[in-house]
């Protein structure tokens, strides 16, 4: 979506001299300098603060004033220093200290019962006193958890061709939550390296309890076994649960069919055998068979067709041929599918209040890539090789030269789209509809209290 | 509540649901005795509940073992006076449960399971009643809307390998996917825009979910009338009785090391390798290594070698061995000291602190840095595996842990292990780090005494 304003190509070649002195060669790379600059310039305070409040900063008798001051921030600095429980009572306190202390992650935690920085004032007097009690619904999806599933790149290395699996989560999690979970208020966000957060802010996902976190995350869980036991996905009913079937149908296949390219998934024997390794057998003829077939393919691979493609459709054809002796394996094409694309979330992260967050537009310190929101309408298109860096910041803030006035410096620079993004199709929204919750309990509270006052 | 009071009041007429919500307090008068009576035989059903529970149970299985131990312990010689007798007992167990976190923790789940159970048990009719009790908003979904979602509800039912689908005929009922979490969890209900729709065998889920945060607000009125007035008003007749009947089922509690009265210092390395379990062999080891624990780390051991048996002087040397080599003497005297003595009740409060139950340990959540915690639930597999195997677990042992531990049943993967190293059963199942050292001192005791 960023990518090309972002791209140092040839285009800046072109810039002129005087352009050029102004110094647009600003190293890659990340360092306290850099980051001084970029939240001394850059950094949204007020959408985050605007955010955070959810309405709550306004002047309705409903508004909670105590709110965001509730709410945990957390740093970790240059030197590995954590600090956790900072609290804030206005943007420019949260903008002073963030500027002073130049955080290398800012982390956003729950709304608790009492002002974080304060609890320790409170911890006598009596038994859970201090206690989140409202937190936006998260979910984490990191592409090292697809390790077993991609061949591309491995650990903390993302590329073009494996992105696509955050696409997919994105795609098959948005729509769940919105058609399914009817909630409307959700920010995606690139995590800067090799994944996605999601933020799910309406006023009811930020009031689950946690067991009805755990109930959402586990709904979107297919795999079994925990994190380190070998992933297996099994089905056993004689159908796809809706939500499962839609996002089969509708996003799955039509990937998985890409990822059998891109990531050549039964080019070799380790790959094909990894495959059939997930059809539950009990002879062995179905397998057995297949495996002959490849083997032999080998020698003849005269075959316009890719090798990949052809094996998928003779494993299909193969279990779907509704043979006695496949019956049973029906579920299997599912199962494969299933395993090489549907998405796998941080479950902890999801399941508890108080789990922290990286903050949107965070600088992430390994590559210098800022956490920009991510369309999700259009999130096959987003790029995470081209999103803005600090490098490239800095030096759209140089090329820019002198100010104009007023006072958003984000807007010359690749930083603005997103800012731009996020506020229209995220903030505002979300806003509008707190202020009509709030408008409608207040007006609810009136009435209850007319009514008792009545008796 | 009030928990005797004087005017007696005739149940017979009323048309008494066959399962009480306990929305008010029982409007009758109750003996003393039977006071306490009552409530140690509801006790008994609650904790068959638990042990079955923690034993990994299956749902049918737990489903007939409690109706089993509702018949045996709960039937009163007087029929007519069943329902008395569940309502005083769950209502001075209210009173005993209310008091910490941790005890309203448990009673809450398990009168939540016990109701349930019952629940299931009952014909349509008085099912029906029930729900009518709770006076749910829900209304049935008929005609054209379940007509317009009816494949979908097809679609769920098959997904669950169920026999027979539901049909237009069917009752399904519309309600906010927050109140039945475990039927979203596991994806036995369609979800559409925030509400799902549940089937006529799936209420169950819903009751039991009000039932739970209703009796969860009742318990915490509860605790505060307790503090606040009963405790005090009720001090020569009823709180002595409530007060033993709260240790009566939370057995030793290990405070006190009995048995084996002491370890020395130069026994601790010996005693940590034969006898500790895995969450206190992880701090130990940690602060070996380390020369430092935070404060969770402290706490969960520090209690744990109190109730094994070591003294507060040899507790100070020991801490201090280790931190000084990181901190030096003068800021672990400054800084450190102060904690162990509180454990022993010689700073502060100076009540003495209760060594942690698995439970507790088992519901901490370590964070970065901190080994504190139960390692069978927070160590990634092979962490765990490279554990095992360090404590001398082998082969299908193993394996057998390992499943305990991916059904979540953390206490048997630790009841097992015990069995692996030690070659003999532990019945009663782990419960608390210092029963698993006591047990395990037993049996090395009674091997060596063989053996010479
Ligand atoms: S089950 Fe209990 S004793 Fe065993 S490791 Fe966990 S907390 Fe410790
Ligand atoms: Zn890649």
């Amino acid at each position: 979506m960023t990518g090309e304003q972002v791209s140092k190509g040839s285009d800046d070649m072109m810039i002129d001299e005087y352009e050029q002195k102004q110094g647009s060669v600003v190293p890659e790379g990340f360092n306290s300098h850099y980051l001084k600059v970029y939240y001394g310039k850059l950094f949204p305070y007020a959408d985050i603060f605007k955010w955070m409040s959810y309405g709550n900063d306004g002047k309705h008798p409903a508004c909670d004033q105590s709110y965001f001051s509730r709410r945990e921030f957390s740093f970790t600095l240059d030197n590995d220093v954590y600090l956790r429980f900072q609290s804030f009572n206005s943007a420019s306190e949260l903008e002073s200290s963030v500027k002073e202390k130049c955080p290398v992650k800012i982390d956003i935690g729950p709304v608790y019962s009492v002002d974080p920085s304060k609890r320790h004032a409170y911890a006598q007097s009596g038994d859970n006193v201090f206690t989140p009690v409202e937190r936006e619904l998260i979910f984490d999806i990191d592409m090292s958890d697809y390790d077993d599933v991609r061949y591309c790149c491995s650990g903390a290395d993302v590329c073009l061709e494996c992105w696509p699996l955050m696409t997919i989560a994105i795609k098959v999690i948005d729509t769940a939550l919105r058609d399914d979970f009817g909630f409307s208020h959700i920010l995606w966000v690139y995590s800067g390296r090799r994944g996605v957060h999601c933020w799910v802010c309406d006023g009811k996902a930020r009031r689950l309890t946690n067991e009805q976190r755990a109930a959402i995350a586990d709904y979107f869980r297919v795999y079994k076994g925990n994190e380190n036991s070998q992933k297996k996905v099994s089905f056993t009913g004689h159908a796809l649960h809706p939500f499962l079937s839609r996002a089969y149908t509708g996003v799955l296949t039509e990937f998985f069919k890409k990822l059998l390219l891109s990531q050549k998934i039964f080019s070799t024997e380790e790959r094909y055998e990894k495959i059939l390794d997930m059809i539950p057998d009990p002879d062995q003829s179905i397998t057995s068979e297949l495996r002959g077939r490849w083997q032999e393919k080998r020698q003849t691979s005269s075959s316009k067709e890719d090798i990949n493609v052809v094996r998928w459709e003779q494993l299909k054809t193969m279990l779907q041929s509704g043979k006695p002796k496949v019956q049973g394996l029906r579920r299997c094409v599912e199962e494969i599918v299933f395993s090489f694309t549907y998405p796998r979330l941080d479950m902890e992260v999801s399941k508890h209040m108080n789990h922290l967050l990286k903050a949107p537009f965070c600088v992430h310190p390994k590559t210098g890539r800022v956490c920009v929101p991510i369309d999700p309408n259009h999130c096959e298109d987003f790029d995470p090789t081209a999103v803005p860096t600090l490098s490239t910041l800095l030096e759209q803030l140089n090329i820019g030269g002198l100010r104009a006035e007023g006072d958003n410096e984000w807007d010359r620079t690749a930083l603005g789209q997103s800012i731009r993004f996020f506020r229209s199709s995220f903030l505002q929204p979300l806003l509008k509809s707190c202020k009509e919750e709030m408008e409608s309990s207040y007006t609810a509270r009136l009435q209850q209290s007319k009514n008792s006052f009545n008796w | 509540m009030q928990a005797v009071r004087s005017q007696r009041k005739s149940f017979v007429k009323e048309v008494v649901p066959t399962l009480p919500l306990y929305r008010s307090a029982p409007a009758l008068e109750v003996r003393l005795e039977e006071f306490e009576l009552f409530a140690l035989d509801r006790l008994r059903v609650l904790k068959g509940i638990s042990d079955g529970l923690s034993r990994g149970k299956k749902h049918d299985e737990m489903q007939k073992l409690a109706i089993e131990l509702w018949k045996t312990n709960m039937r009163h010689p007087q029929a007519s006076e069943d329902v008395n007798k569940d309502i005083i007992s769950h209502f001075v167990l209210r009173l005993v449960y209310c008091r910490t976190e941790d005890l309203r923790k448990w009673f809450l789940s398990m009168e939540t399971a016990l109701f349930r159970y019952r629940f299931m048990n009952e014909q349509p009719e008085p099912q029906r009643a029930l729900m009518e009790e709770f006076d749910l908003p829900y209304k049935a979904v008929g005609g054209s809307e379940l007509e317009s979602v009816l494949d979908k509800l097809v679609q769920v039912s098959r997904s669950l390998g169920a026999q027979s689908q539901p049909t237009a005929n069917d009752i399904f009922f519309k309600v906010p996917f927050e109140e039945v979490p475990e039927l979203v969890a596991s994806r036995r209900v369609f979800i559409s825009k925030g509400h799902a729709y549940i089937a006529r065998n799936q209420v169950v889920s819903l009751v039991a979910t009000q039932f739970r945060s209703l009796l969860s607000k009742a318990l915490i009125l509860t605790n505060r009338k307790w503090t606040t007035t009963i405790a005090e008003q009720e001090k020569d007749r009823l709180t002595p009785i409530v007060e033993a009947l709260s240790s009566s089922y939370l057995g030793p509690d290990y405070s006190e090391p009995k048995e084996f009265g002491q370890i020395s210092l130069k026994d601790i390395d010996d005693a940590a390798k034969s006898s500790f379990p895995l969450c206190m062999r992880h701090v130990f080891e940690k602060l070996r290594e380390d020369h430092h624990l935070k404060h969770g780390g402290r706490m969960q051991l520090g209690l744990f070698l109190k109730g094994v048996g070591l003294k507060l002087d040899d507790a100070l040397a020991f801490w201090k061995a280790e931190f000084s080599q990181k901190v030096g003497v003068e800021r672990f005297d400054k800084e450190y000291s102060y904690g162990i003595r509180h454990n022993y009740g010689r700073e502060g409060k100076r009540t003495d602190y209760t060594p942690y139950s698995c439970q507790k340990i088992i519901s901490s959540t370590p964070g970065v840095g901190d080994h504190h915690g139960c390692p069978y639930r927070y160590f990634s597999e092979e962490n765990l595996r490279a554990a095992l195997g360090k404590m001398g677990v082998t082969g299908r042992a193993v394996g057998d842990v390992m499943d305990k531990v991916k059904n979540k049943h953390y206490q048997l993967a630790c009841t097992l292990t015990f069995e692996a190293i030690h070659g003999s059963s532990c019945d009663a199942g782990i419960n608390h780090p210092n029963q698993y050292f006591k047990d395990s001192q037993t049996i090395i005791k009674s091997k060596n005494q063989s053996a010479a």
